[in-house]
């Protein structure tokens, strides 16, 4: 062990804090300047912290019976009570959709219909809930079959019931998915029948906002919203929730995922028609254009 | 009246045991229970991160990290140096999605403050103590929101801070509680 002198020893455990701090200075002006380089740290980590996550992620899975959250366990009665009326009604809905789906296949045979390409698509658990005080993410396990993961950089993130959010990040293991409540959310949708188009905007709340619909044509209340192809950042027709005023000239829609109790998320990636305003880099095809503008 | 041959005698003893080397154990001991505040931080982000589903479980980990440092800045600062500190920061910008360095320049100057005001805080009683640590943690958390909407050019919702300085609040005293626990058992080094 180094013998250092008292006022030395002294002086130094006095200096850490400051060079510390300048040091976490630097950090804060290397991540304003350099915004990739915070996402590769935040790859790295979620990539060692996912297997952690998903070895605690079982147990928990089990005190909950898998129905859902932990707090869930304490209105099991009344829950059990809104489950039996949904099934029954369910029961019926479920006739309905068998008639529509054979009248649906016998119209597609008439019209000679071509089906539009299937994605491909990754299923992995949710081990953690690792939001901020002003953002909302969910960290994804992917399973360990060699995808490449920037394939995966702005895949849409679906539950069973709708969307709950896109891929932002992904490492090797893992895909860090921003929710469609984040405050940095903004997607595009269709509402109704018609397929009016507007902006779902996340506030942080549990609830996304409507913003710029056409004003001859305000969303009604209860009507379906779905993704729209405009932008080309979704695809369209995906569910993601119905519209509902909190206040007169505000809606908001109500999520169809369930964004508090996510447990397993299918990540579709659309690789091919994706535009330059996705997420996705497109360095390479970038790098080679410029340089063949100089030839 | 003691006879000073037993005194000299008693002082050879007492010196003996002091220059006797420390045994490797002993050593370990010492050096976790020197660890303990940093790993216990970072085994409670850790434990906050997984899916409970709780409400406002996102704001648990910044004022989780702001009770650590305050605390073991106060009672035993050699316990939480400021590397340490400043991990931690940089832990919660990576977890929480926020700007890379800002939570580790917020919470060191949260254990310079705490360090600065160490001397008169320490003497005096728990209720005084709770109220600098929410004065302290409401004015960290009025700066990270100030930050951030600097950095997005628009403000934050003001609904999570308030959140967030209510619940520094409201936590401090259980969380204190078992800090102190800590602070006499398993953090002791002195024990060792």
């Amino acid at each position: 062990m180094i013998r250092l002198s008292v006022p030395f020893r002294q002086a130094l455990s006095r200096l850490t804090l400051p060079v510390m701090l300048m040091f976490s200075l630097g950090l804060i002006l290397i991540g304003r300047a350099d915004q990739s380089f915070a996402g590769h740290l935040r790859g790295g980590l979620d990539d060692i912290l996912a297997p952690a996550y998903g070895l605690v992620a079982g147990p928990i899975a089990a005190a909950e019976h898998g129905t859902g959250m932990v707090g869930h366990l304490f209105d099991l009665a009344s829950e059990n009570q809104q489950l039996r009326t949904e099934n029954d009604e369910l029961l019926q809905w479920q006739a309905v959709a068998m008639a529509l789906e054979a009248q649906n296949d016998a119209l597609k045979q008439t019209l000679h219909y071509v089906p539009s390409p299937q994605p491909e698509f990754y299923t992995g658990d949710v081990v953690a809930d690792l939001g901020g005080v002003y953002a909302r993410s969910v960290l994804v396990v992917l399973p360990a079959n060699g995808t490449d993961p920037q394939h995966l950089v702005g895949a849409v993130a679906m539950d069973g019931r709708g969307v709950a959010g896109r891929v932002v990040e992904a490492g090797s293991r893992s895909a860090r998915v921003l929710l469609i409540t984040d405050l940095n959310s903004r997607i595009p949708v269709a509402l109704g029948p018609s397929g009016v188009p507007a902006l779902m905007a996340g506030t942080n709340g549990p609830d996304p906002q409507l913003l710029y619909w056409a004003p001859g044509q305000p969303p009604a209340e209860g009507a379906m919203v779905l993704t729209s192809a405009m932008g080309g950042a979704f695809p369209p027709g995906l569910p993601v929730g119905v519209v509902h005023y909190d206040a007169q000239n505000d809606p908001v829609v109500l999520p169809l995922a369930d964004l508090d109790a996510l447990r397993l998320l299918r990540l579709f990636s659309y690789p091919d028609n994706l535009p330059a305003l996705t997420p996705v880099p497109h360095a390479p095809d970038g790098a080679a254009a410029r340089h063949s503008r100089k030839h | 009246m003691v006879p000073p041959r037993v005194i000299r005698g008693s002082i050879n003893v007492a010196l003996a045991a002091v220059r006797r080397r420390t045994s490797i154990w002993r050593r370990l001991d010492a050096i976790s229970r020197l660890m303990f505040p940093f790993g216990f931080l970072l085994f409670g982000l850790f434990v906050i991160g997984m899916p409970f589903g709780l409400p406002g479980q996102a704001l648990l980990l910044p004022v989780y990290a702001m009770a650590c440092v305050f605390f073991w800045s106060l009672y035993r600062p050699g316990s939480l140096p400021a590397p340490a500190v400043a991990v931690t920061g940089l832990l919660l910008d990576l977890l929480g999605l926020s700007p890379l360095g800002m939570w580790a320049v917020l919470l060191l100057l949260l254990q310079g403050a705490t360090l600065a005001a160490r001397r008169r805080l320490i003497p005096q009683s728990f209720w005084l103590t709770w109220a600098c640590f929410a004065g302290f943690a409401a004015a960290a958390s009025a700066l990270a929101w100030l930050f951030q909407s600097a950095a997005a050019l628009a403000p934050m919702p003001l609904l999570p801070l308030g959140g967030e300085i209510l619940l520094a609040c409201g936590l401090y005293p259980a969380l204190a509680a078992f800090f102190i626990r800590a602070h006499r058992g398993p953090a002791a080094v002195e024990l060792a």
